[in-house]
């Protein structure tokens, strides 16, 4: 087995990392999600997989990791606190790394009550923190949450975690970084930038803090397809901001798609010149097969290889 | 307080249909002020589910009455002659005191006329909100009053989650966000390094999650436990 992940590698190498999103189907047929996967298979270093995203239910993370694995590709499972307890999650971790995952990113997740189950128990048993560190403590010391003993040791697992700087408090937002860093954090993916101004505020802050050389960042990025995809994230998607500006120049543009694809590559561009800033994660939410170019178009390709 | 509500009426008829002779026994205490339960409910309760019976043909004789707590079986016992002669007594008590009637009377059928919903406050005439979840272990001493457990959707003890937007909780705009609340009075406080402090996972067991709980105190119980 492995004992650091490509992702963590490539971090270290000083490299720009690249992840890309797969989001699992509503159902057990897995086609359409690894042929995506197989589609950037060159053009990221890592696919960052959701747990049952916006609460609806689909093929666990679990589940499509394992595939990934199988097929050579390297995975980031998501594990959200909503779904499972601690018993769980701690099983699940063990479960994904007996395949081969190493990379999971621990978040608290998006509330029952927007999904297709609103009728369900939102567990949230451990929060998001606590995650953190339960991961490193099974990883470090060798110990479950409740004081009990791994029988051997986990491989090193590379810890993730989720910042959202379009969240409030807003000056709240680094410092809540940093507790997620004192926690365990090693890596950390963003909310999707759209209002590239309150990111690059966001960064002065973490860097004032020393947290960007504690932690590899990576900004989350979303091409917008349509006026309504940024009326809709406006709208309807919690914790993000979409600045009128930028769904006015999308609106008077000819050709839609293409403005929300050049502001997409601006954005991977400007991120890979701000201090601290380490990769970008890539969520081209139903436009999958857009990837490489957003990679190849923001300068990311080819991708370095890594021992 | 106990929050309740009263359920549809509907469902009440129900609930009640295989019976004739009914008692809708309000309860003076909890129910009472948050007017859900008390006696000018049961009034109200009892008036037009006799309407929805004679509609439907099936008429009932309804009465009703208040005892001061449901939940007590000193009053319980006060009254239980009055409650004699019933099919059914459709109780406006919340949760707690239809099962404390229903295990010192088991004889009698005990139907429940509201959802007990929470325990809660006023926080205006007419509107009540809910803020404790009886955890069995207060953390009120560590957010200086305003509790995560309850107050955060996702019961959250180490900060506001990436939903939390202009004070709001990402579940409904009308939720205010309780790390933001929790945020500002630290910092009105001067303790806003407690947002720093790691909370290790919470012990539920002290909550229903270790099952149903009872409370004993020794010092004040009665020999044989009478």
């Amino acid at each position: 087995m492995k004992t650091e992940s490509n992702l963590e590698k490539m971090f270290n190498a000083g490299h720009f990392a690249v992840t890309g999103e797969l989001g699992p189907p509503k159902s057990a047929n897995l086609e359409t999600t690894l042929h995506h996967a197989e589609e950037m298979r060159n053009h990221v270093d890592a696919y960052n997989i959701t747990d049952n995203q916006t609460a609806i239910v689909r093929t666990s993370s679990i589940g499509v990791a394992a595939n990934l694995v199988q097929r050579g590709m390297e995975p980031v499972v998501q594990m959200t606190c909503r779904d499972r307890n601690r018993i769980c999650l701690q099983a699940d971790l063990l479960g994904a790394v007996s395949f081969g995952a190493l990379n999971f990113l621990c978040l608290q997740g998006d509330h029952g009550n927007f999904g297709n189950e609103t009728g369900c128990k939102n567990v949230y048993d451990l929060d998001s923190t606590q995650l953190i560190q339960a991961v490193k403590n099974m990883r470090d010391d060798g110990v479950f949450v409740g004081g009990d003993k791994l029988e051997h040791p986990l491989p090193k697992v590379f810890i993730g975690a989720v910042a959202n700087p379009f969240a409030d408090p807003f000056e709240y937002r680094a410092l809540r970084l940093a507790k997620k860093i004192a926690a365990g954090a090693e890596f950390v993916q963003t909310q999707c930038i759209f209002d590239l101004d309150r990111f690059e505020k966001w960064m002065e802050q973490v860097r004032e803090l020393g947290l960007h050389k504690k932690v590899k960042i990576m900004g989350g990025v979303t091409p917008i397809k349509s006026v309504g995809a940024a009326r809709y994230m406006q709208n309807n998607v919690s914790g993000m901001i979409v600045p009128e500006e930028l769904v006015q120049r999308i609106k008077g543009a000819e050709d839609k798609k293409k403005e929300g694809l050049n502001f997409a590559i601006e954005t991977i561009k400007r991120l890979q010149e701000i201090e601290g800033v380490h990769g970008v994660h890539i969520m081209a939410i139903a436009w999958e097969e857009i990837v490489p170019e957003i990679v190849e178009r923001a300068g990311l390709y080819p991708r370095p290889a890594v021992n | 307080m106990i929050v309740g509500e009263r359920k549809p009426l509907a469902e009440i008829a129900e609930l009640l249909e295989p019976f004739r002779k009914i008692l809708v026994l309000g309860c003076g205490t909890c129910v009472t002020v948050c007017l859900a339960g008390g006696e000018k409910e049961a009034a109200e309760t009892a008036s037009a589910l006799a309407v929805l019976r004679k509609k439907a043909g099936k008429e009932a004789e309804i009465d009703t009455q208040t005892m001061v707590r449901q939940c007590e079986y000193e009053f319980i016992d006060e009254d239980k002659d009055k409650l004699d002669n019933y099919d059914a007594i459709l109780s406006l008590a919340c949760g707690v005191g239809v099962q404390t009637m229903t295990t010192r009377l088991p004889e009698k059928i005990i139907m429940p006329g509201l959802n007990t919903t929470f325990m809660g406050y006023p926080l205006e005439q007419g509107v009540w909100t809910e803020n404790c979840l009886g955890c069995g272990d207060c953390e009120l001493g560590l957010t200086m009053g305003i509790c995560p457990i309850t107050r955060c959707s996702k019961s959250m003890m180490n900060g506001p989650c990436g939903g939390s937007q202009e004070e709001k909780c990402e579940v409904s705009k009308d939720v205010d966000c309780a790390w933001h609340l929790i945020y500002e009075r630290l910092l009105k406080l001067g303790m806003a390094g407690r947002m720093a402090v790691i909370q290790p996972p919470k012990n539920w067991a002290t909550s229903h999650h270790g099952g149903p709980r009872t409370s004993v105190r020794e010092d004040v119980r009665l020999e044989n436990g009478k």
